[in-house]
């Protein structure tokens, strides 16, 4: 019954802190983002600072009518917001964000293995929406998702092995426990890597060639109106606190602060995920979109690379320390 | 007797071992029926809330307010098919990384996992350049 119970609260504070965090990242973004470009950013809903903005906005996503196109497929192009949405949901379980059993959602050994796997099923939710719609935006949109994906998942791969091998274990949880603070310039190529490459799994700018809006009308996303396309969106902000997240986890320690009591790992890990978000949003704002090309050549000829020649520094060091 | 203990001991850690196997996916299982009983109250609350006043314009396929040319399932040419293969080749190799991750610094191992490592990368890396040279990593 106490188990029953500890698993019932797990499971909710993960589904909360999936609701929430996302959107406390998109009005940081608004906020952000308006401050970078010298402009007001939303400032009306709820009075203060236009705290209320998005919920504005999901009150106008709930009311606009949901257009399905007559030659769409269907069932397919119904289904893709929640076949991108809900991998994150589940990865956010994985991810352990203070020390001990008691400060993440449930432990996975696999951890590394089983967070890498599920986070690229979400790209298959664009994938259905590209093709299912049945529109030449749309279909670009997913082979270019495609394209992205394939170039991108094998650094990401490649340098999360990296961090296995130095932590000697699969889990999340172990990773951190064998964590020490040298481990930052020495994995910081294979971090800078992971980072790069997740941002472009998540086709977020300067990597957003596959949603251009100026270009192909947000690609996969062309069709969707109302909630499904606010479930996209969802999808979007919940990758960055998932890769956020992960990066703090896998490449900059989690828990483990510089000061502070024991009880407050679990603050250093926010603090962390904080920080990245903020950069990915710096990011949007600073770099222009890079060229479909010019995307396939950063990964092939300069992220595999690197994260290869990260994977060999692991290798030596570790096995000159032991 | 000593032996017999030792068996028992081991088939009782495998029991918990798999017990934590299962319980670990189990929730990963709970949490994934929670998603999708959001994502259907979401989408039935979306239903009940919104207007439905569909019409032969509003479900024309969208190209910039003009009629749609053709169908949306347009030949297109897929650039990348070489580097599918690429990434397919070299994902698969990359797993296999990870079970070796664990143990090759171990006791035992050292020097031979890490010229191992390296006739590892070396096939990649070869792969790379072969590529490269061939010019199939250029988008054409």
């Amino acid at each position: 019954m106490n188990d029953a119970l500890d698993v019932t609260l797990r499971l909710l504070i993960v589904f909360v802190v999936f609701l929430t965090f996302p959107l406390l990242v998109g009005q940081t973004e608004h906020k952000v983002m308006a401050h970078m470009q010298g402009r007001l950013g939303p400032m009306y809903a709820g009075g203060f600072h236009g705290w209320a903005q998005l919920v504005a906005d999901g009150v106008k996503f709930a009311q606009k009518e949901d257009v399905v196109p007559a030659g769409a497929d269907r069932r397919i192009f119904q289904l893709a917001p929640a076949v991108a949405l809900l991998p994150y949901l589940l990865v956010l379980l994985a991810i352990p964000i203070g020390p001990g059993e008691g400060a993440v959602g449930e432990v996975v050994d696999a951890g590394i293995f089983f967070v890498l796997a599920v986070m690229g099923v979400g790209v298959l939710g664009s994938l259905m929406a590209g093709w299912a719609s049945a529109n030449k935006f749309s279909l670009l949109g997913g082979l270019r998702t495609a394209a992205q994906l394939l170039a991108y998942e094998l650094p990401m791969l490649l340098t999360a092995a990296s961090v296995a091998m130095a932590a000697g274990t699969v889990s999340l949880v172990g990773i951190l426990d064998a964590f020490e603070w040298w481990w930052l310039p020495w994995q910081i190529v294979g971090a800078i890597v992971f980072f790069v490459a997740g941002l472009a799994e998540l086709q977020r700018p300067p990597f957003d060639m596959p949603v251009a809006d100026s270009e192909i009308i947000f690609g996969a996303y062309t069709e969707y109106t109302g909630l499904r396309f606010a479930l996209f969106l969802l999808a979007e902000y919940a990758g960055i606190v998932v890769l956020c997240g992960l990066t703090a986890v896998l490449f900059l320690g989690g828990w483990h602060g510089p000061w502070g009591a024991d009880g407050l790992g679990w603050v250093w890990t926010l603090l962390k995920t904080a920080v990245l978000a903020f950069i990915v949003i710096w990011l949007r704002v600073t770099y222009p979109r890079l060229r479909e090309d010019q995307l396939q050549k950063l990964s092939w000829t300069l992220l595999v690379p690197l994260s290869l020649a990260q994977i060999a520094l692991t290798g030596i060091v570790k096995v000159v320390i032991q | 007797m000593s032996e017999q203990t030792v068996v028992v001991a081991a088939d009782a850690y495998d029991v918990v071992v798999s017990a934590d196997y299962f319980q670990s996916y189990s929730v990963v299982g709970l949490l994934a029926v929670v998603g999708v009983l959001f994502v259907a109250v979401a989408f039935g609350a979306g239903r009940l809330l919104r207007p439905v006043v569909p019409t032969p314009e509003k479900l024309l396929t969208y190209e910039c307010g003009v009629d749609p040319v053709g169908e949306g399932w347009a030949h297109t040419q897929v650039r990348y098919y070489v580097y599918a293969f690429l990434y397919v080749i070299f994902a698969i190799d990359s797993i296999f990384l990870f079970p070796w991750a664990t143990v090759f610094a171990a006791p035992g191992y050292g020097a031979t996992t890490l010229v191992e490592m390296f006739v590892f990368l070396g096939f990649l890396a070869v792969g790379l350049l072969y590529a490269y040279k061939k010019g199939v990593l250029a988008w054409t």
